[in-house]
């Protein structure tokens, strides 16, 4: 049984209708044309609602406790996944998990932020948001990974990094800063593919590689909703409000070229059939893996570098050209 | 919950205030007394009583820095731009206006060449009074060809951070890929073997703490900096445990082995110069 949320009530509702109309003992000729109809109806009305979902209905999606998870990832796409526990620094952090996985019998490194479904998985996976010692495992296997040329697929999936006493001690900040640093310069093919939610620097943390993809509900953002209205909005309330503003649905981030390709769902969303999803995300995974291993190591990594090189919105004005040139002037009269 | 923002801005306001009031006796937030401005003004915007370090714009910064008249300004035709067309309870149009008047800045880093005792140096500073000196785009773009200048005429890098916002909210994504983007550039830099001193002053916070500002291959903190990766109060929400009193200051990352060294803003611009010395003689 699937959890709706709120604003898929339409959908539930024409379930619901067909369950019933399921269970009669004797199917007439009639409750079958009904089923048939009720069928389409069901079709057309999630397709008008994913198909317009808004952005704080994004990221209810993107958060639904149904979603599939790096777990489910490991065993619907992969052939086997041989996990590597040590950071060998401090502890397993149970909210990235790493190992060795076959991809269409193609050797990988598999890194992903894993959330958990159940309470239990949730508490000790820290809701998916990873500590400093999850950051330091993942940047060690993939060290090892680029040593031996294996490429490296990463799944995100968090809502940020641990924000904590101990992953302060031990350098929250530090280990993000190193993992976007050294990914970009790993000689080896890297992909990575934002499933669910993409938060901040807990995501980019294991983000930089030569693809960037996302699930067509996923959303990819400088912070939470919640907290960017915290902040600007005095209130978490407004939570609907920011997640408008921030433009992260992967429409945007498409358009913003932040991400190379959006993998789409299947009708009403990754939740609703994880087969589907996880057969999409292998295929591009495997036309991606062939398109990169195919490309020469050196102009793998100059592309890599252009990639991130190139973002950012800003006006590169000549008119303040002769802006700089006085400014300079004044500048240097002032500290001179 | 967590973010590569940061929201301490009250904590802030009361743990120290900004900037060195204007009138000729200053109520020192540090040790309460009353204090002759000159004598802060004299010890580069240190309290003679208590050793508080006011803030100090990045033009100040760069004066106290730089051998006088040496410095050369880059990028400055870079201007920010409003690509999400944001708007809070301001515009962000509007917003990036007022904190051009107010600071006489064009966005919040400064960038450039300059001497430091007789050094040659490729230089940022980021200025906290201008958006929380947070990254947005042109902070990362100035700050990556920066990078890049320094690389190709071999010059030791140094970037002061005072960023209390982290990676700019009203940018969007655009301003997290800045952390990716200033990364990658520092990853070439240290691939062609050059020198990265990271200084950081109050407040170095979320995305700019976590990306350039620790990427320096000497870390150098002023005393008593507020620098961290998640704000206090996101920390005390996920907690819900009162945080230490040294809590990410800069002596408890000395104290947990982030920085190298805490020097004192009068003692700044020698240490750096021996530093360059050790590593490019
Ligand atoms: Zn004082």
């Amino acid at each position: 049984m699937l959890d709706y949320l709120p604003f898929e009530q339409p959908i539930a509702d024409i379930e619901q209708q067909i369950e019933s109309l399921k269970k009669l003992p004797e199917p007439t000729a009639e409750s079958m044309q009904k089923l048939r109809h009720l069928r389409k109806q069901l079709a057309d009305t999630t397709r008008q609602i994913y198909d317009n979902l808004t952005p704080w209905q994004t990221v209810q999606v993107a958060r639904h406790k149904n979603r599939p998870h790096t777990v489910d990832y490991l065993s619907l796409v992969f052939d086997e996944f041989v996990e590597l526990h040590g950071d060998k620094f401090f502890r397993d952090d149970r909210a990235m998990r790493v190992g060795f996985a076959k991809l269409d019998g193609r050797k990988v490194l598999v890194v992903g932020h894993q959330k958990g479904r159940n309470f239990k998985d949730r508490t000790e996976n820290f809701f998916g948001c990873a500590h400093p010692e999850g950051y330091r495992k993942s940047m060690s296997k993939m060290r090892l990974a680029a040593k031996y040329h294996l490429p490296i697929i990463t799944f995100i999936d968090t809502p940020g990094a641990y924000p904590g006493i101990g992953a302060e001690e031990r350098g929250q900040a530090y280990v993000i800063a190193e993992n976007m640093f050294e990914m970009s310069r790993l000689k080896t093919p890297i992909v990575c593919i934002v499933i669910g939610e993409g938060g901040s620097g807990g995501a980019l943390g294991i983000g930089v590689g030569d693809r960037v993809a996302m699930l067509q509900h996923a959303y990819y953002s400088v912070i939470s909703p919640e907290g960017c209205a915290g902040i600007l909005w005095k209130s978490g309330e407004h939570a609907e409000k920011a997640a408008t503003a921030l433009k992260f649905t992967s429409k945007y981030l498409k358009e913003f070229q932040i991400v190379d390709d959006v993998i789409e769902e299947p009708l009403g969303g990754a939740h609703r059939d994880h087969h589907q999803t996880a057969a999409r995300i292998k295929s591009y995974l495997v036309k991606s893996m062939k398109e990169l291993t195919a490309c020469k190591i050196d102009e793998m990594l100059a592309n890599r570098y252009s990639k991130f090189r190139q973002m950012g919105r800003y006006l590169e004005s000549s008119l303040a050209d002769e802006e700089q040139t006085n400014s300079t002037a004044q500048f240097n009269g002032a500290i001179g | 919950m967590s973010t590569s923002e940061t929201d301490f801005s009250e904590e802030l306001a009361a743990r120290r205030k900004k900037g060195i009031p204007p009138g000729l006796w200053v109520a020192c937030p540090g040790c309460k007394k009353a204090i002759f401005r000159k004598e802060i003004d004299k010890r580069l915007g240190v309290c003679p009583e208590c050793d508080f370090h006011y803030y100090v714009s990045a033009k100040t910064r760069l004066e106290q820095l730089l051998d006088e008249g040496t410095f050369v300004e880059c990028d400055n035709n870079l201007l920010p731009v409003d690509p999400l067309t944001f708007a809070d309870q301001k515009p962000y149009v509007e917003r990036l206006k007022a904190e051009q008047k107010k600071t006489g800045l064009t966005d919040a880093v400064i960038t450039g060449t300059g001497m430091i005792r007789a050094r040659r140096v490729a230089i940022g500073v980021t200025d906290s009074a201008f958006i929380m000196g947070s990254m947005g785009s042109v902070v990362g773009e100035r700050l990556a060809r920066l990078v890049e200048r320094a690389e190709v005429q071999k010059l030791p890098l140094i970037i002061v951070s005072a960023s209390g916002g982290g990676a700019r909210m009203h940018e969007g994504i655009l301003s997290l890929m800045q952390m990716a983007k200033v990364s990658a550039a520092l990853a070439r830099f240290d691939q062609a073997g050059g020198l990265f001193i990271s200084v950081l002053t109050n407040p170095t916070m979320g995305g700019v703490a976590a990306s350039f500002a620790s990427l320096g291959d000497v870390i150098i903190a002023e005393p008593k900096a507020l620098i961290g990766f998640a704000g206090p109060r996101t920390i005390e929400a996920t907690i819900r445990m009162k945080l230490p009193n040294d809590f990410q200051t800069s002596e408890f990352l000395l104290e947990h082995g982030y920085i190298d060294r805490i020097v004192r803003r009068p003692n700044l611009k020698s240490e750096i110069a021996r530093i360059i010395d050790y590593c490019h003689g």
